[in-house]
């Protein structure tokens, strides 16, 4: 039986990686979703649907009006939105002495601005729906932090209070909040570019990989179903033992 | 039903008052019963009465009648 017949979903950032994998996990799991991200989403042409639908939406998730008419949209489509995972984010490696402040205002804007102003809007179709999910990718670095990663880290610090404070604000509503808390993932950008850089950062993992998107993709999935009703304001860490 | 019943009807049914109330001053400092909790419930009705997404500072801005006309107006709807 699929998990989430019926469901409407939107997933930021489905261009590549998580996002990608999240999209198709949602679809083969019979949801309509609608795939977002500023470019890359060229391989949903070429996606087979097996038990839902996969909708591209090639747009800037900072552009508010584009966002906000999109939200419209799907009401007027729809009728309900259950499902919103915020997925996309912008990643970056540098330390203290060395972070470029524009960079950094712009990591805000997409990790952080555009992500509660997407949980702003989708709530309030929810809040009438009085049911929903969302599930915001944190990182393992903002419950940790980590030495060269200030900036990125501080980004995903403000995700999981913004998800904490979300789900307190909208569990009376019946609508779920969580957050994800990767470790190191293994997307292609990850493996062509900063694999070897990372190698012994790498060895530390006790499971001794990176993760698969498709394993994050898998809470993303449990998140977003019925399975987890009861389970808001967490953030849950797929790490591969990191934490320990 | 024109758009402006449509609004009229959204106020009677929500602070449970008659048309003829609907003035001026029928505004949060004059009716005792206008909390938060209606001007969500306000703003949410009126989003799906005119089928409309406000923008969160016209939901704040909804605290009085006249204010709802002229946030509607922003959005180009005729009363």
């Amino acid at each position: 039986m699929n998990m989430l017949t019926n469901k409407v979903a939107i997933v930021t950032g489905a261009g590549a990686g998580i996002g990608k994998a999240t999209s198709q996990l949602y679809e083969q799991e019979g949801a309509i979703v609608y795939a977002l991200d500023i470019k890359g989403l060229e391989w949903v042409a070429d996606y087979s649907a097996k038990a839902g639908k996969i909708i591209p939406v090639e747009m800037n998730i900072c552009d508010f009006n584009a966002v906000k008419t999109m939200v419209m949209n799907i009401k007027k489509e729809h009728g309900h939105i259950d499902v919103l995972a915020n997925i996309a984010g912008l990643i970056s490696y540098e330390y203290m002495s060395m972070i470029d402040f524009d960079k950094l205002r712009t990591m805000f804007e997409v990790n952080v601005i555009a992500l509660i102003n997407l949980m702003q809007l989708v709530s309030r179709i929810m809040t009438r729906q009085q049911s929903g999910s969302i599930i915001n990718m944190a990182s393992m670095v903002g419950v940790k932090g980590a030495k060269g990663q200030l900036s990125y880290s501080a980004t995903k610090g403000a995700v999981v209070a913004a998800t904490r404070s979300a789900a307190k604000e909208l569990a009376e509503n019946h609508i779920r909040v969580n957050a994800i808390a990767p470790g190191m993932v293994g997307s292609e950008r990850f493996k062509a570019v900063l694999a070897e850089k990372f190698a012994q950062k790498i060895n530390d993992i006790p499971f001794g990989r990176l993760a698969e998107p498709e394993e994050v993709a898998q809470l993303c999935l449990f998140l977003a179903a019925d399975s987890s009703s009861y389970i808001t304001g967490q953030i849950i860490g797929v790490d591969g033992g990191v934490v320990l | 039903m024109t758009n402006l019943e449509k609004l009229n009807n959204i106020f009677c049914e929500m602070f449970s008052v008659n048309v003829e109330e609907l003035q001026a001053d029928f505004d949060r400092e004059h009716v005792a019963n206008w909390d938060s909790v209606h001007q969500v419930g306000l703003s949410s009705t009126i989003e799906d009465e005119f089928d409309i997404m406000l923008d969160p500072e016209d939901i704040i801005a909804l605290t009085s009648y006249e204010g709802a006309k002229s946030v509607l107006a922003k959005y180009d709807i005729e009363l």
